[in-house]
């Protein structure tokens, strides 16, 4: 393996070790697949050290070149296709299938990755909808209403709160759009629990990924990058709840308090 | 309880397609969230919302590494989806509910009970995190055990 070039080598790592950090993958994941690259490829002086937001890699020493690299990389959604190619991309390296730079263009591949259609997005977020207002108490009318609701949520999400909004306000008004929906189908007689057709619709927003991963890097014990991600977690939570708050006093100013 | 479980069933494969899971995954990753919603409303009356969370977590968690050793894929694929069901949505609604609504002592209650339901699944995870991978590789009879840390 003379003739494998070093800087491609790190550049690869730095490339696999970014799209698997940006779309939601565990630090120890990040970090293993970068050491596993370069080792494979006969590079032992590599040290990375990766945070939720940021990745810091270098590498050099008596025989090897020296290389240093710092990536930020903005906590962003969740793409767990693009965490799943890229783990099978760092199979197949290792089993020798791929020169680094072919490997290169194959990692450019899998961080151009498509999403699912907007469509098929649109219609899950209502399906998730009306399944969870169901799961949290509602009957068949409520899963219906929410079915709606969600579908209308995630227009929001992919057309205004993904392109143009904020995290924080983004997720209030989403909670508040929901709300206010729910109300307006509950009191034109569509649904027969607000309540759970409001809890239903909301669960398209709930930060599952951040949180989830959260607690698996505070356990292990990668404390900066766990309180990162709970923090985010925490943050779109309380997003929500003000969210919900503020539809529900607008619709009770609206309504004078006759519905709720 | 079987419309339950079909709910829980579509919402998690709904959530599974939401994150990008690839499609060959939603039925095993739907089958888990079921599950996990089954052990949840079968020990809820019981034990209570927080133990009922504590031991589906561990159901979900469980069985997203079994699943993650036989698909050699990341856990992550299956154990976020399949969480979400147990995540206490409703709690965070019903606090800000009665926030809105000035009738603070019911919207503490549900708070406390929402971070309750959350400080379970975190315990939930926990335990299962620390189990050792070789024992998925025993249980589902995968030969290639590799004495490093395995990324899945």
């Amino acid at each position: 393996m003379a003739d494998i070039n070093d800087k491609a080598v790190m550049e690869l790592a730095m490339k696999a070790g970014n799209v698997l950090l940006a779309n939601g993958a565990e630090i120890f994941r990040v970090e293993e697949t970068m050491e596993r690259i370069c080792r494979y490829y006969g590079i032992m002086s590599e040290r990375e050290f990766v945070l939720t937001n940021g990745i810091f890699m270098t590498a050099g020493s008596e025989k090897e070149g020296f290389f240093a690299r710092v990536q930020r990389v903005p906590v962003r959604g969740s793409r767990l296709d693009k965490i799943e190619a890229v783990n099978q991309l760092s199979r197949e390296i290792e089993s020798g299938m791929y020169t680094p730079e072919e490997a290169i263009e194959e990692v450019k591949r899998i961080k151009e990755m498509p999403p699912k259609s907007a469509g098929s997005q649109i219609f899950a977020s209502g399906a998730s909808c009306a399944a969870f207002s169901i799961l949290f108490g509602g009957n068949l009318n409520d899963c219906v209403a929410a079915f709606f609701v969600g579908l209308v949520l995630y227009v929001y999400v992919l057309f205004v709160f993904d392109p143009h909004l904020s995290k924080i306000v983004g997720n209030i008004l989403g909670g508040t759009l929901a709300t206010v929906l729910c109300i307006f189908l509950y009191s034109a007689g569509v649904g027969e629990h607000m309540n759970f057709m409001i809890i239903g619709s909301i669960i398209p927003l709930v930060p599952g990924v951040s949180f989830t991963n959260a607690i698996r890097e505070i356990a292990e014990e990668n404390y900066i990058s766990g309180a990162v991600r709970l923090l985010d977690a925490i943050l779109v939570f309380l997003c929500i709840a003000i969210g919900v708050g503020a539809g529900i006093s607008i619709m009770e100013n609206i309504t004078k308090g006759i519905i709720l | 309880m079987i419309l339950q479980l079909i709910a829980a069933m579509v919402g998690t494969i709904g959530f599974a397609l939401l994150f990008g899971v690839p499609r060959k995954y939603y039925i095993v990753g739907g089958l888990i969230g079921a599950a996990g919603w089954g052990i949840y409303c079968s020990t809820v009356n019981t034990c209570g919302a927080t133990i009922a969370t504590l031991l589906a977590t561990i159901v979900v968690m469980f069985l997203s590494r079994v699943a993650s050793v036989c698909k050699k894929c990341p856990v992550t694929i299956f154990m976020i989806s399949g969480i979400i069901p147990l995540v206490p949505g409703g709690g965070v609604y019903w606090t800000s509910y009665y926030l809105v609504m000035n009738q603070l002592s019911l919207a503490f209650e549900t708070g406390y009970k929402a971070i309750k339901c959350a400080v379970a699944i975190v315990i939930g995870i926990v335990i299962v995190f620390e189990l050792p991978q070789s024992l998925f590789f025993a249980l589902t009879g995968n030969k290639s055990v590799k004495k490093k840390k395995i990324s899945d």
